[in-house]
């Protein structure tokens, strides 16, 4: 059985964005500041760090998770994604993150890391949600800028285009 | 905003995380899925000097039935629950409740027992434990029993759990055939906790209504071949009885309020619902 002592730093071997990595932390480190201080991935945004306001959001095994309530040493052996996972190196955006721009889904940004690591899992689950849906997944995240009604626009918009998609290539096919 | 120093254990079996406790001595807490302790551990709030992960035992991620119960595990998550298949038919009171617990990101890491050890007197989990009847399974190295949810919840955030005990699993009874079951609540927001919390389950002519919120602890009252003329004479009763207190949150008469409306709503919706 694995006991660390509390001054021990532990080596965490992770699949960070789909690449294999290693960091070190001691037992106390959230993995929240492990994804910032130690692995340089600073799209994890710290908010309160008490797991309301959800700018820490992260997906660990591809389910969007609190990182200020997650230990680093946690994920040892997991895969974790960050919101510098949605873009490829070709494209700048990804679908979803277009539509933030494009219909105006945030201002300021702080909160928009950890709202799109839930809307894309939350996607993946749902692909053609209410916006009665959206909102109550939305209710882990506070925004104090767009008052929400653009981010609900961008997430509706990339479920419909989505599911366009999809049925265009079912009719090609 | 960071908790304090602590020693870790990652526990792979039961037997490893009651023997890490029991050597402890009530210094160590239990961390399963850490949604509301790492917050009351950053706030400061809690500082355990041992905290015994016990995500990892694969032992106690199950859901199994047992008897006329739905057995769930210690390292079961509340969105794991929510995604078992017979949830809506044979739980359809956790089946309502659950999506109120929290948001779907602290679902997909919280946990069903990690909740009732919480004992949250607003909390959904104990409630519908409360409502239902239900029981908590603990271990420790002396030992296991078993507590009715009347005898385990003690009050504001404390349980009749020992500092060596861990809760290694919940029983929520079935629902039986001709009853029906209802669940709402008010809060601030969507997934804050509950002002006030309701469950009613109906059963030909007796009804049963937990309360969430206003006591210490959840609270549970039957009625038998009640006049719906005098339901809401009962209601004011018990709302009353409940001796709520104002808080930042509401008023006690607000409380009272709830109790009397949501009482009577849930009440009528659970008899509607029977089959």
């Amino acid at each position: 059985m694995p006991k660390l002592s509390q001054e021990a730093v532990q080596k965490i071997n992770f699949t960070l964005n789909g690449e294999a990595e290693t960091g070190m932390a001691e037992p106390r480190m959230l993995l929240s500041d492990f994804l910032r201080n130690v692995m340089g991935v600073t799209g994890c945004h710290v908010g309160c760090e008490h797991g309301v306001c959800g700018a820490c959001t992260v997906q660990i095994d591809g389910k969007a998770q609190r990182s200020c309530l997650t230990l680093a040493v946690q994920v040892e052996g997991r895969a974790v994604d960050t919101v510098e996972s949605l873009t490829g190196r070709e494209n700048p955006l990804s679908d979803l993150q277009q539509n933030f721009k494009t219909h105006h889904g945030l201002q300021c940004g702080y909160c928009t890391p950890g709202i799109l690591m839930s809307a894309s899992e939350y996607l993946e689950k749902n692909p053609d949600p209410s916006e009665a849906e959206v909102r109550d997944m939305l209710s882990g995240h506070l925004c104090r800028c767009t008052g929400y009604a653009g981010i609900v626009n961008a997430i509706m918009a990339t479920a419909k285009e989505r599911q366009e998609n999809k049925s265009e290539k079912s009719t090609a096919g | 905003m960071k908790p304090r120093k602590f020693d870790l254990v990652r526990a792979e079996t039961t037997a490893e995380a009651l023997a890490a406790l029991s050597e402890a001595g009530g210094e160590a807490k239990i961390f399963a899925g850490g949604q509301s302790l790492m917050a009351m551990m950053n706030l400061r709030l809690l500082e355990p000097s041992v905290l015994i992960d016990i995500s990892q035992i694969s032992e106690l991620s199950y859901i199994k039935e047992a008897g006329d119960k739905l057995e769930i595990g210690a390292a079961v998550t509340q969105v794991e629950l929510l995604s078992w298949p017979g949830l809506a038919d044979r739980l359809p009171l956790l089946h309502q409740a659950i999506p109120h617990l929290g948001h779907f990101q602290t679902r997909n890491r919280g946990t069903i027992c990690g909740s009732l050890s919480h004992s949250d007197p607003s909390s959904e989990l104990p409630l519908c434990l409360a409502t239902l009847g239900g029981e908590v399974v603990l271990q420790s190295v002396r030992g296991e029993r078993v507590l009715s949810a009347a005898n385990f919840q003690l009050g504001m955030m404390t349980t009749a759990k020992a500092d060596d005990e861990l809760i290694v699993a919940a029983r929520y009874p079935f629902k039986k055939p001709g009853e029906g079951f209802a669940f709402t609540e008010v809060a601030q927001r969507r997934g804050d906790f509950a002002i006030v919390a309701v469950a009613a389950v109906a059963s030909g002519d007796t009804f049963r209504l937990g309360v969430g919120g206003v006591a210490d602890k959840p609270t549970v009252r039957n009625w038998t071949n009640l006049a719906d003329e005098n339901l809401d004479d009962e209601l004011n009763a018990f709302a009353w009885e409940l001796k709520g207190s104002d808080d930042i949150h509401a008023t006690a008469r607000y409380r009272r309020e709830l109790v009397r409306r949501l009482g009577r709503r849930v009440i009528e919706e659970a008899k509607a619902c029977r089959s």
